[in-house]
C-alpha cells in the first residue's frame, strides 16, 4: 500500500494539509482541495480557488499561482477524499487520511520519552510538536467522512500536553462517533492533573492503549530504557481507572518478555484489574528491533506454552484477550480464537508457503519487512480448521 | 540514534531490600505459603521466608522479582507503589462500606416444625403474643432504612414467617415506598419452611417481587429426621412448596438451604444428589451452629469439626465431579473463600469477614422490637443470655444501637488484624472474626484459636482449597474459576484456550 510519493514543489513555503480531488470541484469547493492531474495538457487554465495542484508530468514556464507539486512519481493511488500533507522543501506527499481504511492514524510526534529496545518507530529529538499539531488539527478539519475508528499515535502523545487535549477535544466536536483509541506509555499520566484534564475532555468514545512488559520494575525499565516508567506506568493506570478511561494493555511478546509471561498475566490480574482488555503482539522486525536482534529474538514456536498460560490465567480470571501479529501456523490452535488481524492493513503481507494455506483468509499474515527471520513454524496449514482450531469436516 | 543502557543500570545498587506486612504457614512437607495483606499469595519451597526476612535473598534470585511484584518486598530501584497496595487494601475491605446491608425481621417465633438444630425456640402455631406487633414492624423499618447503604436486603424469617402472613404484608407496605423515597434499592426474601403456601401468599410474592429461601436438607430419610413437624412429612411439603414456588415465580427466585446434622455427616453424595435431582445450582455444605437447641440437643445434633471436614471434602469432590460431567452446580462457601483468596475484591457474606460482620453488616431485629447483632446473638437470648443484645427499636436510636456499650464490646473482639492466634496467620485476609461464636462456644469473645471449631474449619477448607489449586487439574481449576467468576463449565471453556 502506497502511502507516501514525490516531486518538485513550488509556489508555497509551509506544508499544505489537503483534501484531494481528481476531479474538477465547483467554486465553492475548491478551498480545501488538491486537484491531481496527471498533466495540463487540454486542461482550462482555470485553478482559481484550489489550494493546491498536484501534476504528474513536468510543469515549468506556465504562469500558475495556485501552489503546486509537479513531476510526481506515483498519482494512482491518490483517491478522493483521501487527505495528504505536501512538503515544500522536499515535495514529498504523505497520505494522511483514506476514509476507506479502517486504520487512520493521528501521527501526533516523534518524540518520546522511552526508547524501548524493540521501538517499531526509534523516536527523534527534535521538536516537532508544535508543528504536527497544527497539521493534525487542520487533518481533523478536513477528515470526511469521519473514520469509525481513529489511532492516535507516536512518538508519545502525551508529550504534546495541552496540545493532546486541544485535538481529543476537536475530535469530540467535529466527529463524536468516531472511537479514538491512543497509544500512549502512560507515563505522563501518573501526575493525577494531567488525567483528569484529558478525562474532563469528555471525549464520548475514547481509550488508551497502554504497554506493560513485566510484572516488577527492572525487568519493564530495562525493556523501555527508562528509569522510573514502570512506577509511573502503574500509578497511570490507576489515574486513568479512577476518571473511568477505557484501558487496552499491550505487550509484545520477544525473548526478554517470554519468561514472565504467566507471571505478568497474574500481577495484571491483581493490580490493575481494571483494564478492558490485554492484547499480546509479535514483534515487527523493523525500527530498533534488528539491532537488538540477539537480546531480542525468540521463535514464536518457544514462547506458546507460557503465551497459552498467561491467556488462560487472564480469561479465567475474567480479562478479554487479543493476540496480534503472530500467523496461525505459529500460534497453538488453541489461542487461535483470540488472534486478530493484523493492526494496519497496510501491514499484511503473505509469503510463498501460504499460497497453499486454507486458513489465509483468516490469518493476519506478517509485516511486509518482517522477512529476514522467520519462525520455524511456517508453514501452510493444509486441514481446514475453525477458530477455535477444531478441524472442520465437510 | 539514542544508545541503550544494559539491564544492571536498573537494579538496586546495593542489593538490599525491606520488608512489606506479610505472613506465612507451612502447606505441606514441602512448600510454606506467603500471604500479604490484600491476600495474594505466593507458594515457595520451605524456608523461603527465612531466607527473606534474614536478608539472604538476591536481586538475581529468581523469586525476588515475584516477591516485589506481589508487595512483600521494596527496595531502592523502585518506589514500593504503596498507593497501589493501599488501593488493593480498599477494593478488599469495601464490604465495610454503607454499613448494614441485611436486615433480618423475626416476623413471628411460631412454628410447626421441630427441627433438631432450630436456633429459635418454638411456639405453638396459635400464640399471636410471638407475632411482631405493627408499632415494632414500623419503628424497625424507619431504622432499617436509616443504614447509609444504597443496597438494603430486608430477610423476612421466624419461626415460621407465613404464619404471620399479615404482618409481613404490612412490613412490605412501609418498608416499599419509604426506600423509594430515600432511593435505596430494595431486595426482599421470605425465608420459610414453605408448610403454608397459599396461592395467595405466591401471587403477593410475584407481584412484591419477593424472593423465598426455603430448607432442604437432603434426601426424604434425612429431611425428615432433621426437620419433624406433625405428620412427619416435612420433606414432602417442602418439596411440593418448592416446585410450586418455582412455577410461580420462577426458578431463579427460590433458593434452598441444608444444614448438616449428625444423620448427614454419613451421606454427602447423597444430600448432593437430592440437589441435583431437584434442580438446584447452589448448594451450602453449612455445619450446624453449636447454639440454641442444637447445643441442648448436643448428644442428637452435635459432632466435632473434623468429622464435618470429612464429610464436606467428599462432597466437594462429589460436586467438583458433577460440575465435570455437565451438571453446574456451585458451592456456596468454596466460592466465598476462593473469592477471598484469587479476586482482589472482598465479598458481602457477613458470617466470615473482619471486621465481623455481626451488627456492622447485619443486623436482627426480633419480634418484641429488640436487636441483636446477629441471628445467633438473638438465640443465645432466647437461652437468657443478652451479651449481644445492642438495643430495641422503640426505645433506642440507630446511634444509640451502635454507641451501645453491647457493641462497643463486640467490636474489640471483630478483627482478626488483633486477635491472638489470627493476627499472625496467614490465612487472616481470607478468614473473619466470630466473637459471636466465640463467646457461645468458648464463654469469650476473643476465644482460643487452638481449640476454636471455627478456626479448625476455616483453616482445614483453607488448606484443602490450596492443594486443589496447586493440584493443577485443569478441570478442577476451570470449575473453581467458574464459579469465583459466575460462569458454567461451558461458558469459561468457551473464554479460556481449548
Amino acid at each position: 500500500m502506497r502511502l507516501h510519493t514525490a516531486g518538485t514543489a513550488r509556489g508555497f513555503r509551509k506544508p499544505l494539509v489537503v483534501r484531494v480531488t481528481t476531479e474538477q470541484l465547483p467554486n465553492s469547493e475548491r478551498k480545501h482541495a488538491a486537484l491531481v492531474l496527471s498533466s495540463l495538457e487540454g486542461v482550462p487554465n482555470d485553478f482559481r480557488g484550489y489550494a493546491a495542484l498536484i501534476i504528474q508530468s513536468k510543469v515549468d514556464g506556465q504562469s500558475i499561482s495556485t501552489p503546486l507539486i509537479h513531476s510526481v512519481r506515483d498519482i494512482d493511488h491518490l483517491s478522493s477524499g483521501h487527505v495528504v500533507v505536501m512538503e515544500p522543501l522536499n515535495g514529498f506527499i504523505r497520505t494522511l487520511y483514506r476514509p476507506e481504511s479502517q486504520h487512520n492514524t493521528l501521527f501526533v510526534t516523534e518524540r518520546c520519552n522511552s526508547n524501548c529496545l524493540m521501538c517499531s518507530q526509534p523516536p527523534t529529538d527534535k521538536d516537532d510538536i508544535a508543528a504536527l499539531s497544527e497539521r493534525n488539527l487542520k487533518l481533523i478539519d478536513l477528515m470526511s467522512p469521519a473514520p469509525e475508528y481513529l489511532c492516535i499515535t507516536g512518538g508519545e502523545p502525551t508529550l504534546l500536553g495541552d496540545r493532546l487535549l486541544a485535538i481529543l477535544g476537536k475530535l469530540r466536536d467535529v466527529m463524536p462517533c468516531t472511537y479514538v483509541h491512543m497509544l500512549t506509555n502512560g507515563r505522563r499520566f501518573a501526575w493525577a492533573d494531567f488525567t483528569s484534564d484529558l478525562a474532563g475532555v469528555r471525549h464520548p468514545n475514547f481509550s488508551v492503549g497502554i504497554p506493560l512488559y513485566a510484572d516488577h520494575a527492572t525487568l519493564h525499565d530495562y525493556i523501555v530504557q527508562a528509569r522510573g516508567a514502570f512506577d509511573q506506568t502503574i500509578l497511570g493506570l490507576h489515574q486513568l481507572a479512577r476518571q473511568g478511561v477505557e484501558i487496552e494493555i499491550r505487550i509484545v511478546l520477544h525473548a526478554l518478555t517470554a519468561p514472565r509471561l504467566v507471571l505478568l498475566a497474574e500481577y495484571i490480574c491483581r493490580n490493575v484489574t481494571f483494564v478492558d482488555h490485554v492484547s499480546f503482539m509479535g514483534m515487527e522486525h523493523i525500527g530498533y528491533v534488528p539491532r537488538n536482534m540477539s537480546e531480542l529474538w525468540i521463535d514464536p514456536v518457544d514462547y506458546q506454552e507460557q503465551l497459552e498460560k498467561s491467556v488462560a490465567f487472564l480469561t479465567r480470571f475474567g480479562i478479554n484477550v487479543r493476540i496480534y501479529n503472530l500467523q496461525l501456523c505459529v500460534l497453538k490452535p488453541s489461542l487461535w480464537k483470540y488472534s486478530k488481524q493484523a493492526i494496519s492493513d497496510w501491514k499484511n503481507a503473505y509469503g510463498e508457503v501460504c499460497e497453499d494455506c486454507t486458513v489465509r483468509d483468516r490469518c493476519g499474515g506478517f509485516f511486509q519487512w518482517s522477512t529476514k527471520q522467520r519462525s520455524r513454524g511456517f508453514h501452510a496449514i493444509p486441514i481446514k480448521r475453525d477458530l477455535n482450531g477444531m478441524e472442520l469436516t465437510h | 540514534m539514542r544508545s541503550f543502557a544494559s539491564v544492571t543500570d536498573f537494579r538496586s545498587t546495593d542489593g538490599s531490600y525491606r520488608l512489606l506486612p506479610f505472613r506465612f504457614h507451612r502447606l505441606d512437607k514441602q512448600n510454606e505459603i506467603l500471604v500479604n495483606e490484600c491476600g495474594e499469595f505466593v507458594v515457595a519451597p520451605i524456608g523461603t521466608t527465612e531466607t527473606i526476612v534474614r536478608r539472604r535473598l538476591l536481586p538475581t534470585d529468581n523469586i525476588y522479582p515475584t516477591l516485589k511484584a506481589k508487595h512483600f518486598i521494596y527496595d531502592d530501584y523502585s518506589s514500593a507503589l504503596l498507593d497501589v497496595l493501599a488501593s488493593k487494601y480498599r477494593t478488599k475491605f469495601d464490604f465495610i462500606h454503607g454499613s448494614t446491608k441485611l436486615h433480618i425481621f423475626v416476623v413471628t417465633l411460631r412454628c410447626d416444625h421441630s427441627c433438631h438444630y432450630c436456633q429459635v425456640s418454638r411456639q405453638t402455631v396459635n400464640k399471636g403474643e410471638f407475632d411482631m406487633p405493627y408499632e415494632v414492624a414500623e419503628a424497625a423499618v424507619n431504622m432499617m432504612l436509616q443504614t447509609p447503604s444504597p443496597q438494603v436486603t430486608l430477610e423476612l424469617q421466624g419461626g415460621e414467617p407465613l404464619l404471620a402472613f399479615d404482618t409481613i404484608k404490612y412490613i412490605v407496605s412501609i418498608a416499599k415506598p419509604k426506600a423509594a423515597r430515600l432511593g435505596k434499592e430494595l431486595d426482599i426474601v421470605i425465608t420459610s419452611n414453605l408448610a403454608f403456601l397459599t396461592d395467595e401468599i405466591l401471587e403477593y410474592c410475584k407481584a412484591e417481587e419477593i424472593k423465598l429461601s426455603s430448607s432442604l436438607d437432603g434426601p426424604e430419610f434425612i429431611h425428615n429426621a432433621n426437620r419433624p413437624r406433625p405428620g412427619g412429612d416435612s420433606y414432602r411439603v417442602a418439596i411440593e412448596g418448592i416446585r410450586r414456588a418455582r412455577r410461580a415465580l420462577g426458578a431463579n427466585r427460590v433458593a434452598a438451604l441444608m444444614t448438616t446434622t449428625q444423620l448427614s455427616l454419613q451421606h454427602p453424595k447423597e444430600i448432593i444428589d437430592e440437589y441435583v435431582r431437584q434442580s438446584f445450582h447452589t448448594i451450602f455444605l453449612r455445619p450446624i451452629s453449636p447454639y440454641g437447641f442444637a447445643v441442648k440437643s448436643n448428644h442428637r445434633t452435635g459432632y466435632e469439626m473434623d468429622a464435618f471436614l470429612e464429610f464436606y471434602r467428599t462432597g466437594l469432590n462429589h460436586i467438583i465431579d458433577l460440575n465435570r460431567k455437565g451438571y453446574s452446580l456451585t458451592e456456596i462457601y468454596t466460592k466465598i473463600l476462593l473469592q477471598k483468596m484469587l479476586m482482589p475484591e472482598g465479598t458481602g457474606y457477613v458470617d466470615l469477614q473482619s471486621p465481623s460482620g455481626a451488627g456492622w453488616n447485619v443486623l436482627v431485629y426480633n419480634y418484641d422490637g429488640d436487636v441483636y447483632a446477629t441471628d445467633e446473638a438473638r438465640m443465645l437470648a432466647e437461652m437468657q443470655d443478652h451479651t449481644f443484645k445492642l438495643g430495641n427499636v422503640l426505645k433506642h436510636s440507630r446511634a444509640q444501637i451502635f454507641t451501645s456499650p453491647e457493641f462497643v464490646n463486640l467490636l474489640q473482639a471483630a478483627c482478626n488484624q488483633s486477635l491472638p492466634g489470627c493476627s499472625d496467620c496467614a490465612f487472616q485476609p481470607y478468614c473473619g472474626a466470630d466473637p459471636v461464636y466465640h463467646h457461645a462456644t468458648q464463654g469469650d469473645m476473643i476465644g482460643h484459636r487452638a481449640t476454636s471449631g471455627f478456626c479448625k474449619r476455616n483453616m482445614k477448607v483453607i488448606e484443602h482449597l490450596f492443594s486443589l489449586l496447586q493440584a493443577g487439574d485443569p478441570d478442577t481449576q476451570d470449575i473453581l474459576w467458574g464459579w469465583v467468576t459466575d460462569r458454567n463449565l461451558t461458558e469459561i471453556r468457551a473464554d479460556i484456550p481449548q
